[in-house]
Parts: structure tokens; sequence; C-alpha cells
């Protein structure tokens, strides 16, 4: 079981705060709610997946983005606690994926051989709209929510949602797809950027990544932002792996 | 899900050409695209992050003049679209903040506009320009209109950036759509290919395009071989 941190999460309501009156960019909004999603459950991987002009789930940000926890995210427009959690606006949690593989026989038994023991998942709400849902994976059986920590991650998620229509005054229908679209380009600059510092520092794509975001985190730099200038400019990428 | 793109692609097959103009792909995409997101007009315009802009075609002499009046006035749907890197939807320009293009608003208005909604062209961080779409009428796009207008974008942005009609249009299973779930792979390689043969992230895209088509195979499928590390289109001279 679980208590979150009410310091931490404090902590984590102001740095929400905090990137409504900053410059806006959707994925390191997204990315920053799952990292710190991670920290506040100690949970192994946290994702953000947002619903697109077709319905379908798109993965947005990851904690971690390895190959295969990428995989289960993408599986989910298929089966899984995402897609129930987004179909019903009902949170899914606490499912020990050992016993999973009759609800959902491709994606249980993959979380397991990814050493995965419990699954969560939250809608991401808007009014009456689902328009997403954070995904909460835990390695240890004894990664259980308790009712309290449910509703604290429920707000996180629907405070999420919110954060992801600030930008106007009146959030619109339109608003949103802007939002998605914009943040669906920002994953393909992402996914550009791996390949290019994989190629050139001989490296996976799943490193390429970390590389990435540890070369922000030291230089106090947006993962988009570093992704964008890889690129476009030889000398971010070749700087990149410099320490 | 790749059935919208070669629906769209149709249509613009088959739109006709606009009189005086030279029947290129990009004047039948604003033919179609008028005609299928039921709009008074559709223009294209490049722009380039170093600064070349201008209005590449246009569905009718007044969207023309609704897309070059952008350039000349320095502000608009389509400058927002471009910068921001993502869509602009307007469906009722009168109800857009009076601080938002206090010129370009007005004279839009006065040429009938009532609503205008704007695609950049776009892959990443490869930027190429913008799909104006524009109503005489006030009122959202509804859901398949708005995934049918980035459609006809996709389509369009292939169309700029190989500028290969015949690839664009036979498409060979190349919509972006179409790598489904393996559309990361796709970008990854072409991050790849562009480090590989030393080239802008744009004409890695083509490089493996013209592989793909020259080589009678799938794109994701060569985009796959390019991760995996059995294709390498700097050694293996492709």
């Amino acid at each position: 079981m679980i208590t979150v941190s009410v310091q931490q999460l404090a902590t984590i309501f102001v740095e929400i705060a905090d990137t409504l009156v900053d410059e806006f960019n959707v994925i390191d909004y997204m990315h920053m709610l799952t990292e710190r999603v991670a920290g506040l459950t100690e949970a192994a991987a946290v994702g953000m997946l947002l619903a697109d002009q077709h319905g379908r789930l798109e993965f947005i940000a990851g904690s971690d983005e390895n190959v295969t926890l990428v995989e289960l995210f993408v599986l989910q427009n298929e089966e899984g606690p995402c897609l129930e959690a987004f179909r019903t606006g009902r949170p899914v949690v606490n499912v020990d994926l050992g016993s999973a593989a009759a609800r959902w026989p491709r994606f249980a038994p993959l979380a397991v051989a990814s050493g995965f023991q419990a699954v969560h998942a939250f809608p991401m709400r808007l009014r009456r709209q689902v328009v997403g849902t954070l995904n909460v994976f835990g390695e240890t059986p004894s990664s259980e929510f308790a009712s309290g920590d449910v509703a604290i991650l429920q707000a996180l998620a629907d405070a999420a949602t919110i954060g992801l229509l600030q930008e106007r005054a009146v959030a619109r229908g339109e608003a949103l797809s802007e939002q998605l679209q914009g943040a669906l380009n920002s994953r393909v600059i992402i996914e550009q950027a791996k390949g290019a510092v994989a190629q050139a520092h001989g490296v996976s794509v799943d490193d390429a990544f970390t590389v990435i975001r540890d070369y922000g985190r030291r230089h106090n730099r947006r993962l988009t932002e570093v992704a964008h200038a890889i690129v476009t400019d030889p000398v971010s990428l070749r700087q990149v792996v410099e320490p | 899900m790749n059935d919208r793109v070669a629906r769209i692609r149709g249509l613009i097959e088959g739109a006709p050409s606009a009189p005086g103009h030279d029947g290129g792909l990009l004047h039948r995409v604003c033919a179609a695209a008028t005609h299928t997101l039921a709009a008074s007009g559709t223009g294209v315009s490049v722009m380039t992050e170093v600064g070349a802009r201008g209005v590449y075609a246009a569905s009718d002499p007044l969207t023309e003049r609704m897309e070059e009046l952008q350039f000349v006035l320095g502000e608009g749907p389509c400058w927002d679209a471009f910068a921001l890197r993502r869509p602009v939807l307007v469906p009722d320009i009168e109800e857009e903040s009076p601080g938002r293009w206090p010129m370009y608003r007005p004279a839009a208005w006065e040429g009938g506009i009532r609503a205008v909604f704007s695609f950049p062209l776009q892959m990443g961080a490869v930027r190429l320009g913008v799909l104006d779409v524009f109503r005489k009428r006030t009122g959202s796009l509804r859901g398949d209109e708005f995934a049918d207008a980035l459609a006809f974008a996709e389509v369009t942005m292939t169309a700029l950036l190989d500028r290969h009609e015949e690839a664009v249009m036979q498409g060979l299973g190349d919509s972006l759509d179409d790598a489904g779930e393996h559309r990361a792979e796709l970008f990854q390689a072409q991050g790849m290919v562009m480090v590989q043969l030393g080239v802008s992230i744009g004409e890695a895209m083509v490089r493996m395009r013209a592989y793909a088509f020259a080589h009678g195979r799938r794109l994701d499928e060569v985009a796959r071989d390019v991760v995996a590390r059995r294709l390498d289109f700097g050694s293996d001279r492709p």
C-alpha cells in the first residue's frame, strides 16, 4: 500500500500552477507530470495517453520510454486498463497483472513479461468528456493504492486535463484538438531526435531517450526544446553526449 | 485507419485543376479540400524557417487574396499555425479577442470570411507551410471534417516535401497513418537516416520514400530495417 506524501503532493500542484503561467508546451507539461507521479507513487513507470480525432489513444509522454513500455501503451487501443478507464470515465486501480490474463489476454502477459505486477489507469476528465488516461505501473504486488491515494491521483489527472487547456481563457472545443495535434507533432520531433542520437552516438533508441532527457535536466532545458535542437542543429547533436 | 488518406488522395486525383493554372497537384488539393470540407476556399502557403514565404496555390481569387493579405500584414492564422506548430481553429472570427490579428481580422470579415482553419504542413521538426481553409459561415469543423482536413494537410505536406507527384499519389502505403503502431519507428528511422546521409531531417524522409518507391517496399518496413540496423543509407548506398 502506498500513502502519498502530502508535501510532495503540494509541490506537484504548485508545479502544475506554475506551468500554467509559464510558456506552455503540452509534451513538457505531460512529461513533468508523469515523472512527478512516478516519484510520488514510487511507480515503476507512468504514462499519459491522449485521444486523437479518431478516438484513438496516442502515447504522449512517459516517465520512461523503452520500446516495450511504449508497446504496452499502444496496445491499450485494443485492450487494457486505459481503454477501460477511457470508455467508462472511471479509474481502474489495483489490478494484479498476474491474474488478469483472462481480462486482457495480450496486455497482461506482456506487462508481466516486462516485469510489472500491478497496473492502474485514471481517466483524464474534462467536464463530461474523457480526453485521455494516466497509466501507472507497479513492480511489486504491494504497489496498491489506498482509497485516499486513488482520489488524489484522480484529482491530479483532472488537474492535468485542465492544465492542457489553460492557454485559452475560455476553453473552446477547438482548443483541445489544437493542443493534441501540437502534442502529437512534438512527439514526432522526440522520435526524430531519438533516431538521430542513436545513430550519431551508437546507442539504442531507448538509451537515446535517456541521453536526451538527461541532457535537458543537466542544462535545465525542456525535452522538446532539446529534441528540436538535436534534429535541426548538428552542433547540438554532438553536444548532447558531452558532460 | 489509412482509408481516410487513401480516400482523400482519390478526391484530389478526381478534382478539376483550376482554370488558368498549370493543373498542378496543389491546385487540385485546394479544389478538393474546398469541396470536401464545405469551405468557401482553400489555400496553401509555403513558409520556411529562413523567411521565404508566399502563396503556393489557392482555390479561387478571393482565397488567394486572403492568403496574400496575411503576408502583407504579417499576421493571421497561418502565421500562428506555423509558429505554434499546431492547427489554429477559428469557428467564428468575430468572437476572437480583438487583440488577435487586429488588421487581418477586419479585412477577412470585409471579404466575407466568417471562419478559418489553419493546418501547419509539418512532420516533427520539418515545417514547410500552412493549409488554410476558409468559410463564409460561422461554425466548427465536424469531427470527420477535422480528420479530413488533417489528411489533406498530410498529403500536401508529402507533395511539398518531395515534389514527386506520382509517388505522392500512388502512396505505396506510405501514409504516416499506415505506420500505425510503428509510427514511432518511422520517425526514429528518419532521424537515423538524417545522420547517416548528413542531410536535413526533411530530406531524410524524401530519401526513405524514394528508396521504398524504387524497391517497391512499404515505408514502414524500410523504417523498421533502419531502426534494426539492417539497412544503412550511408554505407549501403541504396
